[in-house]
């Protein structure tokens, strides 16, 4: 039996502001319980909301990287329920008219060549506080409520239900962390929960209406989401076929099991009573402030890539490779500088090959990179110029990485690893190495192209690798009357 | 001393600029008056001797140094108990909050004491200024001094009360649908609401949002316009606090009235009002002619909505309102409860009155899922309209009048068993709220006159959009003319 | 869960003659007892049985009232949220606030180390 399963996504991401949305307590991470809670984050009697300017930008920022409207008159609406780590009882969000509405993502699914290209459309995203925490761990049998993230900004992404795969909805969020890190709104940093992703899940079979969706909240690491809507999936499959109706519900998943259950806490019937705020105005944002955001707005991915593609040659899959994060891109935009478009595709090469690799096995960001674009630049130039080779630079690769030097050109010298190309010396070099190996000279004219390989790398083995491997190639061939 | 509890505002600002008296007697003087008088009348319900005197001291340091002193410093003055008073006991009325000392204070009580006024104490009100004649306080009715079995009106029936027995020579008061306005007519007081947006509302416990506005009660409109200026002003921490230049409430106190064109409501002078305060009203009206106002008829022919669509939204946004009362980071929690929906259920369930919990529900199933629409978008649009009325109205007139109260002040439980009854009290002051508009309620007569006491009645004044300056200009001009706003109960002095 | 009925129209209209309000009949609604319980439920509010009599009385009163709203033709009014017609201001995005957690805890029906505490929540 063939299923098709709908996944739309609501993530919350949290905004790269100083202060929170209603107040002036700050937001940073990690304080002492509570003493990031403000008399407006506590809900003191008579205190009120005044809303932050930064947060409005943020909105805009991402509305027009996504391609959205963004509303000339957008509402704060009271979302009415009681829950401890909700000061005010209701929590301040936008219902009926968000900020920014409409627009999407274009994501890849998959790898290398194989790889689809897929459009999500967003629904909207809206500006909201986000709650406080209850703390869990035993107060002699009671929870305990730390309001520090009370009133931290969150701009809610929510998605079309397009996505019909884990993978798929993993693609849409790896594109969206990047998106929101790229334009500088949210630091995505998912352990500390700023970018938290609930996944709404249904399936049904081809052609039929949307099944009975639930929800999995919560999602904080790509790896959970695939694994939490796997195994939703198939568990709404099994339900099905075994004839049990889905019923709409919201799961939480369990790591440790691998497994999704219900929330017993959002079991009771909720009514929101969603109202525009009496105490927030409606939110004018004019043409001019529009146009004023979108000019301090980074070049966003899609069209980097293209241009790398235009400019630089470089493939789709690679140009999407180095426009992953803004680190990457950059770091690629950087190092390009210096080595000039001419090297693009050498540059990109080098970042996607032996950086990468390199970056990989010490599980590092390329903003950590020990070696800089300049330096990697000026490595490429290097072979570009042929004062080095591919081989000689993959050694001054290492070498930079472990900082043994400031720049290729130092390590080059220091380390005497400059490519020999004066035919002279290479000649004598050539005539040495035919004169000692009689017999490797004896097998290449009784046929075995094998001979000739051998008798390149003594040559290379006598220089350390100097030699220039074209030129030696060549005035073998020559000698040899090849 | 007797003369400086009857004083106006501007008299004991000379006697304490002239150093006839100091800020510490003047403040000694009425808190004396309060413990003999308050235990009948139940119009305060926090003081703090020490605190005052220690603020009147400061005053009296201040007006010797001349330094920062201003036309009110060293006035006595009392706040209603819904502004949060650093260090004082804030309550709202509440049981819910009945152990609550505010952490921070309210915009109004900044200012004021910003201008150097010395504060008395706390003021009795309507639960969460839930109500129009006091009854609903945790802390009990306050009496009006005018007769102690009848209700001072409400919800800022502390305020009312105090001023008229001359417990304070001014107090602070919040009106959402007549709070300032019903009690000042039915104790025979000046009490100004002002344009929403005039005053902040920062540390005002918020009731209904869209509606509350907070203003000065007092005797006069002089003192109400003295009280205004120092009260109003921007407030970057309220969002709907409007940003205007500052301005001077007395300005036109002393400008004649002639050509003042007063429009009559048609519908505010047809049944419903008693034919006492219709007297009294109208004396009042032909009064006005006299200092050369003319007075030309209006409609509002939406304002007898006002009332319903008034107990739509105001419930809607006081039952989101009042969500923070949750037992959970001050305010009252119940000593027994299971688990957390049972502690929050038990703690509000016992915590607030049945009045306020009437209207939590009521707002609560008007903004259910379903609902919404019929009730409370529909209330939205007719409050629109209602302000429409108004908008056209003020095309041929400069201030609104009508009766403040459709009665004078009843007797304790008159209206408690029927809610809408008790609704109907605030049939003439709720449309301007509605509005946004300002309101005030000036001392015009009396009613019941065949009874041993006859009770106070207020005359209307209903001003444009930002029209407090005219209105306390029609309303000085007719206190100029007549002495009402001078009357004081019998035997209190 | 709501039931209808006839009801006969609260007499409101005697106070303005003139005025828009109604002196017809509607169909107002009842509130049934479970609607009382489901409202005190979302309100947080413990009724007791006879609370809730008394409850469903009186909000049945009240709504009899402001029922008079449903025969107003709106038709193209825009609601009005606010009282004045002014637009949202912005707030610089400024920390201005310093650690009070004792001073606001000092109210607090329950601390420990620095938390509000409350009957465990459960997820």
């Amino acid at each position: 039996m063939n299923w098709e399963v709908v996944i739309g996504l609501e993530t919350h991401a949290q905004l790269q502001t100083k202060s929170k949305i209603f107040s002036g307590s700050s937001i940073a991470f990690g304080a002492e319980p509570n003493v990031q809670a403000n008399a407006v984050d506590i809900a003191l009697p008579g205190v009120l909301p005044v809303l932050n300017r930064e947060a409005v930008v943020c909105a805009i920022k991402f509305g027009l990287a996504v391609g959205a409207t963004i509303a000339p008159r957008s509402v704060f609406a009271r979302k009415n329920y009681f829950y401890p780590d909700l000061p005010k009882g209701y929590q301040i969000s936008q219902f009926e008219i968000p900020v920014v509405q409409g627009g999407g993502l274009s994501i890849r699914v998959g790898a290398g060549d194989t790889a689809t290209e897929k459009f999500v459309h967003l629904t909207r995203a809206h500006l909201e506080e986000d709650a406080g925490k209850s703390l869990h761990e035993d107060f002699h049998g009671k929870s305990g409520i730390d309001l520090n993230r009370a009133g931290t900004p969150l701009l809610e992404i929510v998605t079309e239900p397009d996505m019909r795969s884990s993978a798929e909805a993993v693609a849409y969020a790896r594109a969206l962390h990047a998106l929101v890190q790229w334009i500088g709104i949210c630091d995505g940093n998912m352990q500390e929960g700023s970018f938290r992703c609930d996944a709404n899940v249904s399936v049904r079979r081809p052609g039929e209406p949307l099944g009975t969706r639930r929800e999995i909240k919560n999602l904080n690491s790509f790896r959970f989401m695939q694994q939490a809507i796997d195994f939703e999936v198939q568990w709404q499959i099994n339900e099905i076929t075994e004839g049990r109706a889905i019923r709409q519900a919201t799961v939480l998943f369990d790591p440790d099991t691998g497994e999704t259950r219900s929330m017993r806490s959002k079991e009771d019937a909720h009514d929101y009573r969603y109202f525009p705020d009496p105490d927030l105005l409606p939110l004018e944002i004019g043409a001019d402030w529009i146009a004023e955001v979108e000019s301090g707005l980074p070049e966003l991915p899609q069209a980097m890539q293209a241009r790398f593609q235009a400019e630089y040659g470089l493939s789709a899959y690679d140009a999407a490779i180095l426009t992953a994060s803004r680190a990457m891109a950059d770091y690629y935009v950087a190092a390009v500088a210096v080595a000039g478009g001419a090297n693009g595709k050498a540059v990109a090469n080098w970042i996607m090959g032996e950086l990468a690799a390199r970056l990989n096995k010490g599980d590092m960001d390329v903003a950590a990179s020990p070696i800089s674009a300049a330096q990697l630049a000026g490595l490429i130039q290097r072979i570009a110029d042929n004062t080095i080779s591919n081989n000689i630079a993959k050694k001054v690769f290492e070498a930079l990485w472990n900082g043994e030097g400031k720049s290729a050109d130092e390590i080059i010298e220091k380390q005497g690893l400059k490519q020999i190309t004066d035919t002279g010396a290479i000649e004598a070099l050539v005539d040495e190495v035919l004169a000692a190996n009689q017999k490797s000279v004896e097998e290449f004219r009784a046929g075995k192209e094998k001979a000739f390989n051998a008798l390149v790398g003594q040559a290379m083995k006598a220089t350390k690798g100097k030699a220039n491997p074209q030129q030696v190639t060549d005035l073998l061939r020559k000698k040899l009357g090849a | 001393m007797s003369d400086l509890i009857n004083a106006s505002l501007k008299e004991l600002g000379a006697a304490l600029a002239a150093k006839k008296v100091s800020a510490v007697e003047l403040a000694t003087l009425f808190l004396d008056r309060i413990d003999a008088l308050n235990p009948g009348l139940n119009a305060f319900i926090a003081l703090d001797r020490d605190r005052t005197l220690a603020q009147a001291r400061a005053a009296d340091e201040s007006l010797k140094v001349g330094a920062g002193a201003t036309a009110l410093t060293g006035i006595p003055l009392a706040h209603k108990d819904i502004f949060c008073t650093k260090g004082w006991r804030t309550s709202c009325g509440s049981r819910m909050l009945e152990n609550f000392i505010s952490p921070y204070d309210a915009h109004v009580v900044e200012k004021l004491a910003a201008a150097g006024m010395v504060t008395l104490g706390k003021l009795n009100m309507d639960e969460f200024a839930m109500g129009s004649s006091n009854e609903t306080s945790y802390f009990g009715p306050v009496k009006n001094p005018w007769d102690s079995s009848r209700v001072p009106g409400g919800s800022s029936g502390g305020s009312a009360a105090a001023i008229a027995a001359r417990l304070a020579p001014a107090a602070t008061g919040t009106d959402t649908g007549g709070s300032i306005r019903q009690p000042a007519a039915l104790c025979g007081l000046t009490g100004l609401k002002p344009t929403y947006g005039a005053v902040s509302r920062y540390g005002m416990i918020a009731f209904a949002s869209s509606l509350d506005q907070a203003g000065p009660m007092a005797k006069s409109a002089e003192d109400c316009a003295l009280l205004l200026t120092a009260m109003a002003g921007f407030d970057t921490r309220d969002s709907t606090s409007l940003e205007r230049p500052a301005e001077d409430y007395s300005r036109d106190l002393e400008k004649p009235l002639n050509g003042m064109r007063i429009g009559l409501p048609k519908e505010f002078f047809g049944e419903g009002m008693d034919a006492d305060v219709r007297a009294a009203v109208e004396a009042a009206l032909a009064e006005y002619r006299k200092l050369g106002a003319t007075t030309v008829e209006v409609s509002l022919p939406n304002s007898g909505l006002s009332v319903p669509a008034y107990y739509v939204i105001a419930p809607a946004e006081a039952s989101s309102n009042l969500s923070r009362f949750d037992g959970v980071r001050y305010g009252y929690r119940a000593p027994e409860y299971g688990d957390l929906n049972d502690m929050y259920s038990k703690s509000r369930a016992q915590g607030f009155g049945a009045e306020v919990k009437r209207r939590i529900l009521i707002g609560t199933y008007v903004l259910s899922h379903g609902y919404y629409d019929a009730y409370y978008l529909k209330a939205q649009k007719i409050r629109r309209l209602i302000a429409a009325d108004f908008q056209e109205a003020f095309k041929v007139c400069d201030v609104i009048m009508g009766p403040t109260s459709p009665s004078v002040a009843f007797a304790f439980g008159a209206k408690s068993a029927d809610p809408v009854q008790m609704y109907l009290s605030d049939i003439y002051t709720i449309s301007t709220n509605l509005a946004g508009l300002p309101g005030m309620s000036v001392p015009c007569g009396f009613g019941a006159t065949h009874l041993a006491n006859p009770m106070p009645v207020g005359l209307q004044i209903i001003g444009s959009w930002f029209g407090e300056a005219k209105m306390l200009q029609a309303a000085h001009q007719y206190q100029k003319a007549t002495d009402w706003h001078t009357r004081m109960p019998g035997g209190l002095s | 869960m709501i039931t209808y009925r006839a009801r006969r129209f609260r007499q409101q209209t005697a106070l303005f003659p003139s005025g828009s309000t109604l002196s017809t009949p509607l169909l107002a609604m009842s509130l049934s007892p479970e609607d009382i319980s489901r409202i005190a439920l979302l309100s947080r509010i413990e009724l007791s049985p006879t609370e809730l009599e008394t409850t469903r009385d009186q909000l049945n009163g009240i709504l009899g009232f402001i029922e008079q709203l449903q025969a107003v033709d709106t038709t193209g009014i825009e609601p009005m949220a606010h009282a004045v017609d002014v637009v949202q201001r912005l707030r610089p995005d400024v920390v201005t606030e310093t650690d009070r957690r004792d001073d606001f805890q000092a109210v607090a029906p329950e601390t420990e180390a620095g938390l509000y505490l409350v009957p465990r929540v459960v997820e």
